[in-house]
């Protein structure tokens, strides 16, 4: 590597990070949040017997996972306007991205519930639980420990996809390192150097899955 | 043990009269229940009066599991009536208000096959989940009788442990425990012993045993006919959704009226 191109990944590593740190990683963060929130809601909408409030779960499930999110932030962002509704980039991602986890998370918390045995529910009863007691106290505590794994996923597959933000300006990781290369024009070596910075952000996201499975297998035999 | 320590598993209204000769606590009549096409139950009458212990014995699909569910409103039936107490009256054929379901539901406390204690919960969360959560109870209070309880099983020294550490019969000491500490008017035992291994079971029938001397009230469904002789103080026998024969556990299990009754007796004391 000449010294000319050191000094670059650097210089640049400083506006990258910070695109992380005011960025990518709130944005992830609060699209995560709100989408769990979403998806709990889906889920039990979707698993409720009456049909008019499954059929609208299922519908927006099909459609959140039927769409590229890409089309979803540019319907927000880009088309939203011309109905005379113009969000912000930073506000317009949020919504696309805590949606799109809606969708996706809401399927992984309904096979977590059915995951808990029904065995759970007529104890819960029996000792005189109401059904939103016996969820909150009994159901959704089990049911945490299954979901972990593939929520950390999504969580994952989240903070990559926020680079999607840049394409609706909003200034996070990827385009400050779109920035920096397109006026250096060295193109490989800061979209390497924006790909580490990912890859670094994802290691820590996996040690902390690690250590939550953990905590939550502590009542579980080995 | 001195007979002060009783105190906390004295049934609530009181000891029973030996051999249950209070006034009726549990009356069914014409308990029924399908599922799809499928009849589970056709008319299922019991009595059981305070003190008393009864024992419901019958082949496996016969309805006997279905029935005690239903006393427990695990199982919404599609008719009959269930009597508990003075205040608790719940007629099906009518459709059940979420609040009668409720009432009934609080009268009696069951104890599940497969202990399903919860997994997150120590053994103590575990004992005070219903009476602090749902009863609102004073939780120092609660857990001074949950700790009594649980002493009185030989579990004290568990109470911070998580149901998994605990074998089997020891996970079911505590779904007992469980129950009684709700106060129930009624205890429900749906097959105890039937998932533990047989060294086991010797314990939590001992336990039941005692708590029936102590004149709780009590339906079980069981496999054991011995332990049905020693405890109940009258045996139903169900088949085929209904009551085919109920009378004084000797009658029913040694000299029954019923073919039915002497065919399945005979099958479960020769097997083979």
């Amino acid at each position: 590597m000449s010294p000319e191109t050191l000094e670059l990944v650097t210089d640049s590593l400083w506006p990258i990070v910070r695109g992380a740190v005011t960025g990518t990683i709130p944005l992830a963060l609060v699209s995560f949040a709100l989408g769990l929130v979403i998806a709990l809601v889906v889920a039990l909408m979707r698993l409720s017997k009456r049909r008019w409030l499954s059929a609208p779960a299922r519908a927006y499930i099909s459609v959140v996972r039927g769409t590229p999110l890409l089309v979803q932030l540019f319907v927000i962002f880009y088309g939203l306007p011309s109905i005379g509704l113009v969000i912000d980039p930073w506000p317009s991602a949020v919504v696309a991205f805590s949606v799109n986890v809606g969708g996706y998370a809401a399927e992984v918390i309904r096979a977590a519930i059915l995951s808990v045995p029904k065995g759970q529910w007529e104890a819960a009863h029996m000792v005189g639980m109401p059904h939103a007691v016996a969820l909150r106290r009994i159901i959704l505590p089990q049911a945490a420990r299954v979901s972990v794994p593939p929520l950390s996923n999504t969580f994952i597959s989240l903070v990559k996809d926020t680079s999607l933000a840049s394409l609706i300006l909003v200034t996070e990781l990827f385009r400050e390192a779109q920035q920096i290369a397109a006026f250096s024009q060295e193109f490989m070596v800061l979209y390497l150097e924006a790909a580490a910075v990912y890859w670094v952000i994802c290691l820590v996201l996996s040690a902390a899955q690690g250590r939550l499975e953990q905590r939550l297998d502590r009542y579980v035999a080995r | 043990m001195s007979p002060a320590d009783h105190d906390v598993l004295e049934p609530p209204g009181g000891h029973g009269p030996p051999g249950g000769t209070g006034e009726p606590v549990l009356v069914v009549e014409g308990l029924g229940k399908s599922f799809g096409d499928h009849t589970v139950l056709r008319s299922v009458d019991l009595r059981v009066r305070r003190g008393q212990v009864l024992a419901i014995i019958g082949p496996s699909g016969s309805g006997k599991t279905t029935a005690l569910r239903c006393l427990n409103g695990l199982e919404r039936p599609d008719a009959g009536r269930v009597l508990v107490g003075s205040d608790v009256a719940v007629d099906f054929s009518r459709g059940a208000s979420r609040t009668q379901l409720a009432a009934l539901r609080d009268s009696s406390a069951m104890v599940f096959q497969h202990y399903n204690l919860f997994p997150h919960k120590t053994v103590l969360e575990n004992v005070l989940e219903g009476p602090v959560v749902v009863q609102r109870r004073p939780r120092e209070e609660v857990t001074a009788e949950a700790l009594e309880l649980l002493g009185r099983v030989g579990l004290a020294e568990k109470r911070d442990v998580y149901p998994f550490e605990l074998s089997g019969g020891q996970q079911q000491r505590v779904g007992i425990v469980r129950a009684l500490a709700l106060r129930p008017t009624l205890l429900l035992f749906d097959e105890p012993t039937s998932a533990l291994d047989p060294e086991l079971v010797g314990d939590v029938l001992g336990l039941i045993k005692e708590l029936a001397d102590e004149g709780w009230t009590m339906v079980i469904v069981t496999h054991e006919l011995q332990f049905a002789r020693e405890v109940a103080h009258e045996v139903a026998f169900i088949d085929g959704g209904t009551v085919v024969e109920r009378g004084h556990p000797d009658q029913v299990l040694r000299d029954p009226r019923e073919e039915r009754t002497r065919q399945f007796v005979q099958r479960l004391l020769h097997p083979f």
